[in-house]
């Protein structure tokens, strides 16, 4: 089985991150620390059977976010992602 | 209809099974009641967590097939021939039975009526689930926003809620269904018998200029390659919503 | 939640009739399961290369050519993924790091393994020497799949697989530990499954 029809996207990964932020994280803007795009995170390629959640950027393939869970505890790594823009409204 | 408030952060609850509904061979819909649900709106999906005796746990995303019109939930699954969640959701899950819910997850592949139209919904297989919650919601809000589904399936038997979706154009004003079957067609067939291509897609979408909101929704390799010909065909991106359901659709 | 059991539900493991040689916590598999933090890499062999670098006297590169001219051998062995899934038996083919670390001076005290598409991993020098390592470019007697980490992968069969690095491109010799992709993000830096070290503090 393809890695490439495994890739799932913004949508499969928001799930795991909504225990963790309370707003939808499908329609939150990401701007890339790689490359700059500027892109919701529901478009983002997100590789979901590895040790842990790994999103990448859609234009470039670094990496914006990633996120583990274990023995009670979760880890996220932000470093790939400038900032994150959050519709107050949503 | 209130829209769904986000709450705060997703938290699992049980619901119960109600009823099951087979919907072909391989897909069954199950009428969930989860105690709490606050709503959803049309395109979401759920996380659902199995655990077996010895701790063991699965966790897949299941699109609502219903609209948040409707007093119940219906998650539609499709059996995958080597799954783990889906082969025990479709052949052994019982009305009365319970299962863990996570949900509902998602903002960006959603459509309501308020967001308007001409409204382009393109299915690859089971990625129908999510487009019928919007069909559904379209017809119970009383929208006039025209809509029109490219359904893609392997032949006319894998089509889901067929009887339901053959009914539409004619019980409802604006909406339309185009099928296209990629492996066996009925006979006598005129209709597309071929995977959806850019030229299917020129010939059966919204013209660009009328700037239509397109979902498109199936297997990863279904999903972007109609996206990007949809782009190609001069849909802003930002109208074109996808979303991935992995090797072979759920 | 967590006395919430599913009614019939097994998933896809197997009963561990070999139960002692699965570490705590593992489940048996018969498949091979894919995993990945990205996509699949696709490098030519010809622009293919395995390096040695760091803080040696000189650093040593192979050709892929140069690479499958070097002493091989055939190894069998358990691997433990951290995922929790266990494969019995594995058969591979490919060089011993013990063979290529031979071929640069050095007294560094730990490897960083670093891979097409980004990935790396950090290891102690002791769990890569000593017959505990390869460089394996062969699976069961076929060569490896890209989507198992061909042309060649990292094999380090008595940590968990998340060190076995896919997609490996050579390993960096340090003074000080470096941890890598995985490391930094919760699991464990040495991952013994026997130990069951999977996160930080285990």
């Amino acid at each position: 089985m393809d890695t490439d029809e495994r890739r799932l996207d913004g949508n499969a990964a928001a799930g795991l991150l909504g225990e963790i932020f309370p707003f939808d994280m499908t329609s939150v803007w990401t701007v890339c620390a790689g490359c700059g795009a500027m892109e919701q995170a529901g478009v983002q390629p997100v590789y979901m059977d590895a040790p842990g959640m790994v999103m990448r950027c859609v234009h470039c393939e670094n990496v914006l976010i990633r996120m583990a869970k274990g023995n009670g505890r979760c880890w996220l790594d932000f470093r790939g992602v400038v900032c994150l823009q959050i519709d107050e409204s949503s | 209809m209130a829209r769904a408030a986000v709450l705060g952060r997703l938290t699992w609850q049980l619901g119960n099974v109600r009823d099951t509904v087979a919907e072909t061979p391989r897909v069954r819909s199950l009428i969930v009641d989860i105690a709490g649900w606050r709503g959803h709106r049309p395109g979401q999906h759920v996380d659902i967590r199995l655990t077996a005796e010895d701790g063991y746990q699965a966790v897949r995303s299941y699109s609502i097939a219903s609209p948040p019109e409707e007093p119940l939930i219906t998650v539609t699954v499709e059996q995958l021939d080597d799954g783990e969640v889906s082969p025990y959701l479709v052949e052994e899950v019982r009305p009365g039975d319970r299962l863990e819910f996570r949900g509902p997850i998602g903002g960006y592949f959603v459509w309501e009526t308020t967001q308007g139209g001409p409204l382009f919904l393109v299915a690859g297989g089971s990625g129908v689930v999510p487009l019928r919650a919007m069909i559904r919601h379209r017809i119970a809000a009383g929208s006039d926003v025209p809509v029109r589904l490219l359904y893609s399936s392997r032949s006319p038997e894998d089509v889901i809620y067929r009887d339901e979706l053959d009914r539409l154009p004619t019980e409802q004003h604006g909406i339309e269904i185009v099928y296209t079957y990629t492996r066996s067609q009925p006979s006598g067939w005129t209709g597309y018998g071929r995977r959806v291509d850019r030229a299917m897609l020129q010939e059966v979408a919204w013209p660009s200029g009328q700037r239509p909101l397109a979902f498109v929704c199936g297997p990863t390799p279904f999903v972007e390659a109609v996206a990007a010909d949809l782009v190609a065909l001069g849909n802003e991106p930002a109208r074109v919503r996808t979303e991935r359901f992995g090797p072979t659709g759920g | 939640m967590k006395d919430f059991i599913s009614r019939g539900f097994r998933g896809r493991r197997r009963p561990p009739e070999q139960a002692d040689r699965l570490p705590p916590g593992q489940y048996l598999v018969t498949d091979f399961p894919v995993l990945s933090a990205g996509p699949t890499p696709h490098t030519p062999l010809d622009q293919w290369d395995f390096s040695i670098s760091g803080d040696v006297e000189q650093p040593k590169r192979w050709s892929w050519e140069e690479f499958r001219a070097l002493p091989r051998e055939t190894i069998t062995r358990d691997v433990h993924c951290v995922t929790r899934w266990s494969k019995l038996d594995t058969v591979w083919e490919g060089v011993s790091v013990d063979t290529l670390l031979a071929q640069v001076e050095h007294d560094a005290s730990y490897v960083v393994a670093f891979s097409d598409g980004g990935y790396t991993t950090n290891l102690p020098l002791e769990d890569v020497t000593g017959g505990k390592a390869w460089v394996a470019d062969t699976f069961d007697g076929e060569p490896l799949e890209p989507e198992h980490g061909g042309p060649a992968r990292l094999l380090v069969p008595h940590l968990y697989f998340w060190k076995s690095a896919k997609w490996v491109r050579g390993l960096r010799l340090l003074d000080d530990d470096a941890p890598g992709f995985w490391e930094t993000l919760g699991y464990h830096n040495r991952g013994d499954p026997w130990q069951e070290q999977r996160y930080w503090g285990d």
